[in-house]
């Protein structure tokens, strides 16, 4: 007996169905992903041809090359993935949550939490790497427990999380701009650095906390299962089905907060993946809903090709990645509102 | 599998809505819940179906509590058509069809033999197999709830819980959905407890009637030995005739007029 499911789905017992054309996508994400990432790792001031660069991640090649590829260059295009994957998956969860496509992190004010946390440790505390992120993480969990407690009414809908999301963003946004008047010039030039969102400067120190982190609340995801698709039906159809819904979906904020935190603490505030992702996704896969492996996948792949413009639009000036981000995000804007425009 | 409501206090907020309910379920039985607007059905029927928890007493399932059950176990026994639901964007019938089998899957083992086979069978029994390529949302009203129920009974459960199952559907699909529930608890053994606003549908198809009024069960019983000019007179301030239903026999509730039609 086969089911018309109205696409080509492949059959892979025991495991499951996997439908066609997402699994394609899928791969052709990561495959983009991955090449731009070797582009990003054989371009730069020492151009290294991508032969060389894949010789010399096998460790095999000149002593040179090994330096510039996996020393100087690995590490920040590994951070790109990561922490693009971060923000594809966390916009993904908080728009499944909320059932619209505007409930991203970035529009709910983790970022601007995380700045103002930013801002308050550079002025009181200093500028180094490890304190600033620290303050950011801080920042972007006081945010989301505040917005969970003016949105939390019998449980949390959607729209409420949103609108209470963007006044506190609003309301935090005004509180930064007031700090970086009133705090000495060189503390607010600092911390207005950090806010653009920068891959710049980074290296091997931050891979090892970062991977771990997007790791650990990758496996956390898995465990919920498809529960998040179901949470998209509404309380009561999840709850039939079988799903604790005030605890489940908990856990999703607690892993989309924990996720947008990991990524702004390393990296700053980098806008409009975490909005753009799932929908871009989505697209492409056709899929119901918005979908975590696409989201996460577009996440990487627009990050890592948003640095590689960052480095390479300018060069040898370094944009921060965050201005790219905003500047596709305007594309992406642009071509939602045609797409509406046709369509009505 | 058995479901009884054991002295329960049921409310939202500081509202009580019922208080001290109890009720008992015939097993494979077709039980239909019926009352005015407000009098506490809906109610109770989230709490039949654990989505609301009782401040006092307990939902038992198969004579345990509902809530001490893991969730997915009693999704396994329990089926549940709520009033409302949100069809994601984009999404297919089967593919709406196939969530019903969520409480029976595992995390690495996904999809099998017999979800196939539940989800094929639940979309034959409803009528949706030939849509199952189509998107949801451009089904009609009547077409989408038909899926919905799919979902539902692909979810295999011994019992199935339908709240207003029949609103926003034309009186065919009214009737279709009603003969579905009654030929699954014949040929299945199903417990089938619906919601319903008509009374003569309840009275027609259901074993098992359970008038509620201002929180309270009022009466329950077989359709003709509840459904009398009397209760209903009393539950719905309406005065009426009961004569009996030309097709099935079952009882039939003619309201009283005031109006003289002038023809």
């Amino acid at each position: 007996m086969t089911i018309d499911f109205g696409r080509r789905v492949v059959v892979a017992k025991p495991v499951g169905r996997l439908p066609v054309r997402p699994a394609v996508v899928c791969l052709a994400l990561a495959a983009a992903a991955l090449a731009v990432g070797v582009l990003a790792l054989s371009a730069g001031e020492v151009a290294v041809p991508p032969g060389d660069v894949l010789r010399a991640l096998a460790g095999e090649g000149s002593q040179a090359y090994r330096l510039v590829v996996v020393e100087w260059r690995l590490p920040r295009v590994l951070l790109a993935l990561l922490i693009g994957l971060a923000l594809g998956l966390a916009g993904a969860i908080f728009q499944a949550l909320t059932r619209n496509p505007l409930g991203s992190p970035d529009v709910i004010g983790l970022d601007k939490g995380a700045y103002t946390g930013v801002l308050i440790v550079t002025v009181f505390a200093g500028n180094g790497y490890h304190l600033v992120a620290a303050g950011a993480l801080a920042g972007a969990l006081a945010t989301a427990v505040a917005v969970y407690l003016f949105a939390f009414r019998r449980g949390v809908q959607g729209f409420r999380l949103i609108i209470v999301g963007i006044a506190v963003s609003a309301m935090l946004a005004s509180a930064n701009q007031w700090f970086i008047v009133k705090v000495d010039l060189q503390a607010a030039f600092a911390a207005a650095i950090w806010g653009q969102g920068t891959l710049n400067g980074l290296g091997w120190r931050q891979v090892g906390p970062v991977a771990l982190a997007v790791g650990l609340l990758c496996v956390a995801l898995t465990g919920y299962g498809q529960r998040l698709a179901l949470l998209e039906m509404g309380e009561d159809a999840a709850a039939a089905l079988g799903v604790r819904v005030e605890s489940t979906r908990l856990g999703y904020l607690v892993i989309g907060v924990a996720l947008t935190a990991v990524a702004t603490a390393a990296a700053g505030p980098v806008s409009f993946v975490a909005l753009a992702a799932p929908q871009l996704a989505r697209r492409l896969t056709r899929t119901a809903g918005v979908a975590l492996v696409p989201s996460a996948l577009m996440g990487a792949f627009l990050l890592i090709v948003s640095d590689w413009l960052a480095q390479r639009a300018f060069a040898p000036t370094q944009l921060p990645v965050g201005v790219v981000t905003v500047a596709v995000g305007g594309v992406y804007f642009v071509w939602l509102l045609i797409r509406q425009g046709r369509a009505s | 599998m058995s479901l009884s409501a054991s002295d329960i206090t049921v409310g939202y907020d500081g509202r009580i809505i019922s208080e001290g309910l109890g009720l008992d379920l015939p097993e494979g039985r077709f039980t239909a819940i019926i009352g005015p607007n407000a009098c506490g059905k809906s109610t109770l029927l989230r709490a039949l179906s654990r989505l609301l928890k009782p401040r006092a007493g307990a939902v038992l399932l198969d004579g345990r509590d509902i809530h001490s059950w893991p969730a997915k176990a009693v999704a396994r026994r329990l089926g549940l058509l709520p009033q409302s639901s949100i069809a994601p964007d984009g999404i297919v019938v089967a593919d709406l069809v196939a969530r019903g089998r969520f409480p029976h899957q595992r995390l690495i083992r996904q999809w099998t033999a017999a979800d196939e086979e539940a989800v094929a069978a639940a979309m034959a029994a409803t009528g949706v197999t030939e849509l199952s390529g189509e998107l949801v949302d451009t089904l009609s009203g009547g077409q989408r709830q038909r899926v919905w129920v799919a979902m539902v009974l692909a979810q295999r459960t011994p019992i199935v819980l339908l709240d207003e199952p029949t609103t926003f559907l034309d009186i065919a699909h009214q009737i279709e959905l009603l003969e579905l529930c009654v030929r699954l608890n014949r040929e299945q053994g199903t417990t089938m407890v619906a919601v319903l606003h008509d009374l003569n549908q309840a009275a027609r198809y259901a074993d098992h009637v359970v008038v509620m009024k201002a929180g309270r069960i009022v009466a329950e019983g077989e359709p003709r030995q509840v459904v009398t000019a009397e209760l209903i007179g009393d539950v719905f301030g309406l005065p009426c005739r009961i004569i009996d239903d030309p097709e099935t026999g079952t009882p039939l509730v003619i309201p009283r007029s005031s109006i003289v039609r002038l023809t």
